[in-house]
């Protein structure tokens, strides 16, 4: 039985290739990136005593900017643009810190630096005042559900076809390959798209999570990122056997996106190494764009770097499903290619 | 109007799975594609579906909106009904919602699954799942029909049903390539293709194959020393080219011409 277990296993690449895999990426995780430690917050100063206060800033406050010229609303777009978590504003009526409260550990860091200090600077908490655990999370919330829906449950409805046989009947058909692959992706769209407004409309009516900006901007990053979910979905069907290599692959895209997109760890908090492979991530843009849009009410013109990776990331993903599923699709080559075409069907 | 292969050879790395196969079916007309497990009738039926892209030679078949096709596994959407697996073929094929309702109810009929209209294909037992398969197959009234094992594990009064179902569209002027383990139903086609290792053995008509067997066969009723010698129910078969054993001397049917053939070829004992 045990040799009949160890064979089985090693021809079960893909199960083999988890089992070392898993260990290592959770290694990774646990051991650099999950961190609560914000070490460095990157904070602007403004007003007519910038740069003496800039001067004076203690760490972990890393001063990107001094703008003596700038005052309390160029302060507050800063923030709600994502520039930076932190800015302060030196008038010479005082000193007031504006935390952005969307970035719960850095703002919370930034609290505990503050107190350490003389105790003189006027601290405001905006976007997120009472800097609430739910006002943060139910917007990563939705994109992680895209993220399921798009990823693992559309994985599952293209792999279903490929094991009941009906694939092969599909290809048979007088239907297009787009057709097709739009045929399968479009419910589960829809159903996310639902499952989107559920949440959104849940966390802003039961959680008092705040929707501070348009719903337009956030629909158009739900598009983008549901292409690249779903995408990803395909792709990951058209490369398994059976639903449980689809599972199987689908929860080795979906760990590394909750776990190092920011939704959970602060970026900042993590090494320069592992953040890098949050910028490849999908679910790493949604979250900025989500947290922007509800909390921050950032425009779409304060949130084009998201939107930009992601229509790359989305563009990418869904040419390359799209080719996969043709090929998928299309009569398996052989060795050699056709001495004479098909007849009737060239 | 004639669709078929003409040397189709279809190669799987070093392996050959079909060796210049060359096969005609004409309208009106059932070939029947038999051989042992791995003889190479399912790519057969694939290639000329146009799931396989073959190494070499020329497929001729209609558009893919006049093919029918019945995989081996049946193709039947396990969390539909049966309607609506009929009803998704109908809509694929752009049958117009009236002429689609009257054929879904007749090959309903016809097949025996009426009563189970409403039942998800994946409750259906073996039988009536390829019933539904053939049915669906059948439904756009393709020019060429195509059905891989289409009775296996039916049983032998639905059998007969989906035979008087394939004689119909054949009348109607359908072209049927099915594939079949089962000699007695291959007896029933136009022409038989045996392959063998992915080559054709023999074809012909039934009457032709079994007419061209050499030799003499008997039948014995205990195992006999004849070197090519097969059961056939309670008693053998023996086979010599020169007259040989004892025994009566019975006409060869197409099972034991397509076992005589395959132990030849096999180069037995």
């Amino acid at each position: 039985m045990i040799v009949k277990e160890f064979r089985q296993m090693r021809r079960d690449r893909r199960t083999l290739a988890m089992m070392v895999v898993l260990p290592m990426l959770l290694l990774v995780v646990f051991g650099y990136a999950a961190s609560f430690d914000v070490t460095a917050i990157p904070t602007r100063v403004v007003g007519d005593r910038a740069a003496a206060v800039a001067e004076q800033l203690p760490p972990p406050f890393e001063v990107r900017a001094v703008a003596p010229a700038e005052g309390r609303p160029e302060a507050v777009r800063s923030l709600r643009d994502g520039v930076v978590p932190v800015v302060i504003v030196a008038g010479a009526s005082g000193v007031t810190v504006l935390l952005d409260g969307a970035e719960l550990f850095t703002a919370n860091a930034a609290r505990a630096a503050l107190a350490r200090t003389d105790g003189t600077a006027r601290i405001e908490v905006l976007f997120n005042p009472d800097l609430r655990t739910s006002a943060v999370m139910v917007p990563g919330l939705a994109g992680m559900i895209l993220l399921f829906v798009g990823t693992v449950i559309t994985s599952l409805g293209v792999v279903r076809e490929r094991q009941s046989g009906t694939l092969e009947q599909l290809a048979v058909m007088p239907l297009r390959p787009r057709d097709v692959f739009f045929g399968k992706i479009t419910p589960y769209f829809l159903v996310a798209a639902v499952d989107l407004t559920v949440v959104v409309a849940a966390g802003t009516l039961l959680f008092g999570v705040p929707f501070h900006g348009s719903l337009l901007v956030l629909a158009l990053g739900a598009l983008l990122f549901l292409f690249v979910t779903l995408g990803t979905g395909v792709l990951i069907s058209s490369v398994s056997q059976n639903q449980g290599q689809a599972i199987q692959l689908a929860m080795m895209t979906l760990l590394p996106q909750v776990l190092l997109s920011g939704l959970i760890f602060p970026l900042r908090s993590m090494p320069v190494g592992v953040r890098w492979i949050g910028y490849l991530l999908p679910l790493t843009y949604f979250t900025q764009i989500s947290r922007g849009v509800m909390l921050r009410g950032a425009p779409i013109t304060a949130l084009w770097q998201p939107f930009l990776y992601l229509t790359l990331l989305g563009v990418a993903v869904v040419t390359f499903a799209t080719l996969r599923f043709r090929a998928f699709l299309s009569p398996q080559g052989t060795r050699r290619s056709p001495a004479v075409a098909a007849g009737a069907e060239p | 109007m004639s669709w078929g292969l003409d040397g189709v050879s279809v190669e799987r790395g070093a392996v050959t799975v079909l060796g210049a196969v060359t096969l005609e079916v004409t309208k009106g007309e059932i070939v029947a594609v038999v051989g042992g497990d791995g003889a190479g009738k399912s790519t057969l039926l694939a290639a000329l579906a146009g799931l396989i892209r073959p190494s070499s030679g020329t497929i001729r078949r209609p558009e893919r909106s006049r093919i029918g096709f019945l995989p081996a596994s049946s193709g039947v959407y396990p969390d539909l009904t049966v309607s609506e697996n009929l009803r998704f073929a109908a809509s694929v094929y752009g049958l117009p919602e009236r002429i689609a309702a009257d054929r879904i109810r007749t090959l309903l009929e016809r097949t025996g699954l009426a009563g189970a209209a409403d039942r998800l294909g994946g409750r259906l037992s073996g039988g009536m799942r390829q019933k539904l398969g053939v049915a669906r197959a059948m439904l756009h009234q393709p020019d060429l029909l195509i059905l891989d094992e289409p009775t296996t594990g039916v049983d032998p009064v639905s059998r007969s049903d989906l035979w008087w179902l394939l004689t119909r569209e054949v009348a109607r002027g359908c072209a049927v390539v099915l594939s079949t383990t089962y000699l007695d139903e291959a007896d029933r086609a136009g022409h038989v293709v045996v392959l063998r290792s992915g080559r054709v053995l023999t074809e012909g008509t039934p009457a032709a194959i079994t007419a061209a067997v050499p030799g003499t066969l008997r039948t014995v009723a205990f195992r006999p020393a004849a070197p090519f010698a097969w059961r056939r129910g309670r008693t053998w078969r023996a086979w010599s080219a020169d007259g040989g054993p004892d025994g009566d001397r019975v006409e060869p049917d197409l099972q034991d011409a397509v076992v005589l053939a395959t132990l030849r070829a096999e180069g037995r004992p």
